[in-house]
């Protein structure tokens, strides 16, 4: 993995190639998404392989259920013979004993496969999805780089030709400031003069003539004071 | 192409609202690659370039080219750009051959305000950004 991050930075690195060329070999690109289609395939096979060996382990699971219910009665019915003094009777259900739990002793073994085989495909699988996400991963660089070269190239050649060339930085903040500069001083002109012909002015004009909203000096409260304190 | 495309033209139908009150300006880039230049307010000092690959939306505006960093004090500016790089919303420093450029990355999924939001953000993060670091450019 810090393969391909440590190959990009490499052939990134300023100076290191000419500008304009192509930092990304195409051919990594599509040996990169053959391997993640084949890990996709081996994920898919993986699936389908641990579907039919966990109904198999199942089968296994209910043939020693099967085995050990048949086992109960055959023992059951061997004590009854024995009860009775059938021996000759439970000398032969012994027999058919004896084969039922050889039986079920070779399911087990099958069983035990059957479940240490369904571990190995999970873990399969978890690498698997892994080795797909990180080669996802990786190919989501390759493809940015290779996206953000590409419409690099094509900005600089549309801006190189025409007569509109990217500005250098600091002339293009003065620009931008002397812009808003322009909007603010605008804003305040427009402001200034809603302040002279507006309503601003008329309720000044009122005022002054003592209309309206008027407002009263201090020697008015204190006159309003005295008079209610009887000293008016 | 046709993704970033579709979400421009989300970003144009906003309302103004949406559009944090911006005036958005989008133009296709002719060529062989797949570029939408974008003006926020009609500002064509500082286009922001919208493009897309399988993976993700990136849009980037230039900032200046090497040619424009006094040498002797690119090595403050470089850390000065990483310092700044975490802070700063949304956005983040990046160079492009011979161009610092400021970039914001978005999932193919996002809406056409999330672009209004991302755009306009960029927009303000380069305007600082070329104010904060001009004592280092020429």
């Amino acid at each position: 993995m810090a393969g391909l991050f440590k190959k990009l930075i490499t052939a990134m690195r300023g100076g290191a190639r000419e500008v304009g060329e192509a930092v990304v070999d195409m051919n990594a690109v599509r040996i990169y998404e053959q391997e993640i289609e084949d890990a996709r395939n081996n994920l898919a096979r993986a699936k389908q392989d641990l579907t039919g060996v966990i109904a198999k382990e199942m089968q296994a699971e209910r043939e020693i259920k099967r085995i050990n219910d048949e086992l109960g009665r055959y023992e059951q019915h061997a004590l009854d013979a024995l009860n009775k003094g059938r021996e000759d009777l439970a000398e032969e259900v012994a027999v058919k004993i004896a084969e039922l739990e050889t039986e079920r002793g070779s399911q087990e073994a099958a069983k035990t496969q059957f479940h240490a085989h369904v571990e190995r495909l999970k873990g399969i699988m978890k690498q698997t999805e892994g080795t797909i996400r990180q080669h996802e991963r990786e190919l989501a660089m390759v493809r940015t780089t290779e996206s953000v070269q590409k419409a690099t190239r094509s900005i600089t050649d549309n801006y190189g030709a025409g007569a509109t060339r990217l500005l250098d930085a600091k002339s293009s903040l003065e620009r931008i400031k002397k812009r808003q500069q322009d909007f603010s001083d605008r804003m305040s002109a427009a402001d200034a003069l809603e302040q002279e012909s507006g309503s601003g002015s008329l309720d000044d004009k009122l005022k002054s003539a003592g209309i309206g909203d008027t407002s009263s000096g201090s020697s008015e409260v204190l006159a309003r004071l005295k008079k209610r304190v009887g000293q008016g | 192409m046709q993704l970033i495309s579709k979400v421009m033209e989300g970003v144009l139908a906003l309302d103004e609202e949406k559009r944090l009150g911006l005036e958005f300006d989008a133009q296709p880039i002719p060529g062989d690659s797949d570029v939408i230049q974008v003006l926020v307010n009609g500002q064509e000092e500082l286009p922001i370039f919208v493009t897309a690959s399988d993976d993700q939306i990136l849009c980037i505006c230039y900032l200046w080219s090497e040619d424009e960093v006094k040498s002797e004090r690119k090595q403050e500016m470089l850390e000065a750009m990483l310092d700044m790089n975490m802070p700063m919303p949304l956005s983040s420093f990046g160079r492009i051959d011979d161009k610092y450029a400021i970039f914001g990355a978005m999932s193919t999924r996002s809406t056409p305000e999330d672009m209004a939001v991302e755009l306009a953000m960029l927009n303000d993060n380069a305007i600082d950004a070329i104010d904060a670091l001009l004592p280092y450019l020429k």
